[in-house]
């Protein structure tokens, strides 16, 4: 994935390094590659790769991590912002 | 396919368990990989959803897999405790609330089912390669039928209007030729657009569309014309591009890497600015039509 990369500095991921137990999970989980280990604990190496999918967060079991994950869909958004202002769509798609 | 345990082959008490999302194409694709092997399936109610979908709307997540379990009473069937699940699952599942209530450990194996083969003859570890992301060109391509159905359904009016006014003010061809100039630009946006996506200067898909978009507007150029006056060719150029550039920034919803905060931000930034430039579009034709 390292030739799509999308706006930087937006990510809401957040990491509290002093809970973290190393277990290695949101190594795991992330399909962006965020993180590493050392010295037993997990540090952020890319943190503009985060697409906010929440996978690290829901499994890190000390919740040293945080984000607010959502989709990032333009769609989405488009409706939602319209809906909160009293236009209604047909919502199809994911 | 109905949720719920199924058999592989002939497995026993060692075989290992892989669960899945009842989704037509993965369950496909699970099985057939998985074809000549002894193995448990244990399928989750994702209401006909993909796994990476349903992990985000939670339905494939920790209460159902939990409620699974215990239905098959795998506990029972096997003596390992490892429940082997897609990488693209984790979203909607908390693995130690999963094996604090029942005893199996997760393993997020493989991003791809079509990997499952190779994570087993692997003894079970998860690569580099399994855990990586992918947007290749094809799955980039399979995107687009979807998207265009989408896009033309939206278009549709504006296609009507323009084919009805360039009828009416400058006959037959014109109303032809600015519906074709319409259909390209939307496709310069849903089809090239993500086609060529990590070819094109980014990292904003607005810009990305804005490129393809001014090719359009050069083909045309060179091709059927952009207008008769220079109030129209411009108002064409800066319509078409703008066209294009809603459609791409449109296809932040497909792809597998755009966060929800990088998609607002982009929003907040490129949409207002589309909306002026092809309000400008309309107005300059308004003027070219009347003047
Ligand atoms: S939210 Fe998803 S993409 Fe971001 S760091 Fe966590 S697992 Fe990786
Ligand atoms: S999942 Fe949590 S505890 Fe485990 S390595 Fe990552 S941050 Fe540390």
């Amino acid at each position: 994935m390292k030739k799509f990369r999308y706006l930087k500095n937006v990510a809401t991921l957040k990491y509290d390094e002093e809970l973290c137990i190393g277990c290695g999970r949101c190594l795991e989980v992330c399909p962006h590659a965020v993180f590493k280990l050392l010295n037993g604990r997990a540090k952020i190496i890319d943190f503009d790769a985060c697409m906010e999918c929440g996978a690290c967060a829901k499994n890190c079991p000390v919740t040293a991590l945080a984000v607010t994950a959502g989709v990032g869909c333009a769609a989405g958004l488009l409706t939602e912002w319209l809906r909160e202002r009293g236009v209604k769509l047909k919502q199809d798609g994911c | 396919m109905p949720p719920g345990l199924y058999a592989i082959g002939t497995p026993d008490q060692n075989s290992a368990v892989i669960v899945t999302a009842n989704y037509k194409l993965s369950f496909d694709i699970v099985r057939s990989s998985l074809a000549g092997r002894n193995l448990w399936l244990l399928v989750l109610e994702t209401f006909g959803i993909n796994v990476w979908c349903a992990a985000g709307k939670g339905s494939f997540g920790t209460e159902e897999l939990v409620r699974r379990v215990d239905q098959a009473e795998l506990a029972n069937l096997v003596q390992h405790r490892t429940l082997l699940l897609p990488i693209l699952g984790a979203p909607g599942v908390a693995a130690h609330e999963v094996s604090r209530q029942t005893g199996f450990r997760v393993n997020y194996a493989t991003i791809r089912a079509s990997d499952l083969p190779a994570y087993l003859d692997n003894g079970m570890q998860t690569t580099e390669a399994m855990r990586e992301l992918t947007f290749s060109l094809r799955d980039r391509a399979v995107l687009i039928p979807v998207e265009l159905v989408q896009a033309l359904k939206s278009i549709l009016p504006f296609l009507i209007s323009v084919f009805l006014i360039g009828w009416w003010t400058a006959g037959l061809p014109s109303g032809v030729y600015g519906c074709i100039a319409l259909l390209g630009a939307m496709l310069a946006g849903t089809a090239v657009a993500p086609l060529l996506l990590p070819w094109l200067p980014g990292p904003s898909f607005t810009l990305k569309g804005v490129v393809t978009g001014l090719l359009w507007c050069g083909i045309c150029a060179i091709t059927i014309g952009l207008g008769s006056s220079p109030l129209a060719v411009l108002g064409t150029l800066l319509g078409l591009t703008a066209v294009s550039a809603f459609f791409a920034f449109n296809f932040t919803g497909c792809t597998p890497f755009t966060s929800l905060s990088g998609v607002r931000k982009e929003m907040q930034l490129a949409l207002p600015k589309l909306v002026v430039v092809g309000l400008t579009a309309a107005i300059l034709w308004g003027c070219a039509l009347l003047g």
